[in-house]
């Protein structure tokens, strides 16, 4: 599946500024992989040691937060985006 | 104090510790974790005593050295010391010795605890350059950044969930702010404004502005505080959405015993949460430090933020402070915000109900003793949530100008009470 990976600024400049990144997986888990495989030094500070997404991290599939889908076991199509935002705060 | 940077040394990732200068940004590079500001102490308390403070102007800035701006403030210079009421008759009615409700119903301009956040962040925003603002919000957000932006001559937009109540709505468009409405909910508005931030130079007051406008919540606990007679309440009751407000109060605590402002005390803080909402108070009761997310579903629709940001810190908080956390349903919301009005004279909006529901399940569970006293902290006007209590509330009784329609209403109410 090719799908496209994006985040915005300051993550932004440690994607080499891309505005979306393209890789394949059948998985979210493998398109990070891919990704790392481009970029190590970004999966590598989104990630945990234990290879979970950190906890001040969301990762988005199209619109949906992976948390309420199967977390990085998310299986994807051709042409979905995957987002990866750090949470913020509100009210 | 230094010009450019005032009292602040820098921004500080709260997992990691590293240090970034003072900009418009709010994510840590190497872990991606959030920024906050770090001060220095040490300047702050040669220049911060109860003397000092008590010769300023009763607002929030009367604590301007443990608020992030480098100058004098510019924007909401009005804003706080509101009304902390010794609140007898609903103690009684709760079952515990002493009450104290923090009453931001009222604060100034738009009547509700985010005029702290939005001071500090526009304030901000301003000594950066910024002459555009934007929010996503859940509504008193939105009407706090259209009000303080309009009186500061900045642009705004601000992004709320399109189902907000009515009066949320009118209350950000009546100052002429760009009022985006989503298609929805409240997680989906923040990470489309997270999207947005990134691409359009505008202060974000809680994205790229948001170590400086967190930090404005503080002010509410350093009131508490001096209105309490230099003391740490016992417990702090604080409703929660992202959980940050309940970090701050502590936070507040923390720093005026650091800086010998109060003495040292053993203090909880509580957390309250809408049952329609409650990933914090969930994770609480369960025991977790990490909570789910969930999907929104409650009248507290000031509160509807399924994926928390501060939800770990919150319970951290929760856990080093003794403090516990509950969630009430719609039903309790409305109990709630009658039973304040009712003995207090203070109108809450839904996320206030949500705070007097909580406190009274925490005081009837013995988690809050009954012998010890208590601060509740009211963050919103129920003039804005109106939507929540019609057909709850009663209804009146009309009649013609006439005294026998008038005389025989009071006769029919005496014989069967019930009915009035």
């Amino acid at each position: 599946m090719a799908v496209t990976i994006c985040t915005q600024e300051p993550l932004r400049k440690l994607l080499d500024n891309e505005p979306a990144i393209e890789v394949s997986g059948q998985t979210v888990s493998e398109a990070f992989n891919a990704l790392r495989n481009r970029y190590p030094r970004f999966v590598e500070r989104m990630l945990d040691e234990g290879g979970s997404v950190r906890r001040c991290v969301n990762v988005y599939v199209n619109e949906e937060d992976i948390r309420f889908l199967q977390n990085q076991q998310t299986r994807l199509r051709d042409g979905d985006e995957i987002r990866i935002i750090p949470s913020i705060a509100g009210g | 104090m230094d010009k450019q940077t005032g009292f602040m040394k820098a921004l500080k990732c709260r997992e990691c510790g590293r240090e970034y200068p003072l900009a418009a940004t709010h994510v840590c590079e190497f872990d991606f974790g959030p920024l906050e500001v770090a001060y220095d102490y040490d300047r702050i308390k040669a220049s911060m005593t109860r003397s000092a403070i008590q010769s300023r102007s009763k607002n929030m800035w009367r604590y301007r050295e443990l608020l992030p701006v480098a100058g004098e403030p510019t924007v909401g210079c009005e804003v706080g010391f509101t009304p902390l009421i010794k609140a007898d008759r609903l103690a009684k009615r709760l079952g515990i010795r002493e009450l104290w409700i923090k009453n931001d119903a009222v604060n100034y301009p738009t009547l509700s605890f985010k005029d702290r956040v939005v001071s500090v962040a526009l304030s901000r925003a301003k000594e950066l350059g910024f002459t555009t603002v934007a929010c996503a919000s859940t509504g008193n957000l939105a009407n706090s950044v259209a009000a303080n932006a309009a009186s500061a001559g900045l642009k705004a937009y601000v992004f709320i969930p399109s189902d907000l109540e009515l009066g949320k709505v009118l209350n950000s468009l009546v100052y002429g702010a760009n009022v985006v409405g989503i298609k929805g909910h409240y997680d989906e508005v923040n990470r489309l404004c997270a999207e947005i931030a990134g691409k359009y130079n505008w202060a974000f007051v809680n994205v790229n502005m948001r170590p400086y406008y967190a930090e404005g919540s503080k002010s509410m606990g350093f009131e508490i505080i001096e209105q309490l007679g230099w003391k740490i309440p016992q417990h702090t009751i604080v409703p929660m959405a992202s959980g940050s407000l309940l970090t701050k109060i502590h936070k507040s605590y923390q720093e005026m015993t650091k800086l010998g402002l109060v003495s040292d005390a053993e203090y909880s803080v509580h957390g309250a949460q809408p049952a329609g909402c409650s990933p914090i108070s969930v994770a609480q009761k369960a025991g977790l430090d990490f909570f789910k997310p969930v999907k929104p579903n409650t009248i507290a629709k000031s509160l509807a933020i399924g994926t928390p940001a501060d939800g770990f810190y919150a319970l951290k908080v929760m856990k080093e402070t003794g403090g516990a956390a509950d969630d009430v349903t719609d039903d309790e919301i409305r109990d709630g915000i009658k039973l304040l009005a009712e003995c207090e004279g203070i109108f809450t909006e839904t996320a206030g109900g949500v705070t007097v529901g909580v406190a009274k399940k925490l005081i009837a569970s013995g988690k809050i003793p009954a012998n010890d006293s208590a601060v509740l902290c009211i963050t919103g006007n129920g003039l804005k949530t109106l939507d929540a209590l019609v057909g709850h509330v009663g209804h009146t009784r009309e009649i013609r100008p006439s005294l026998r329609e008038f005389e025989a209403l009071i006769e029919a109410e005496t014989k069967s009470p019930t009915a009035a």
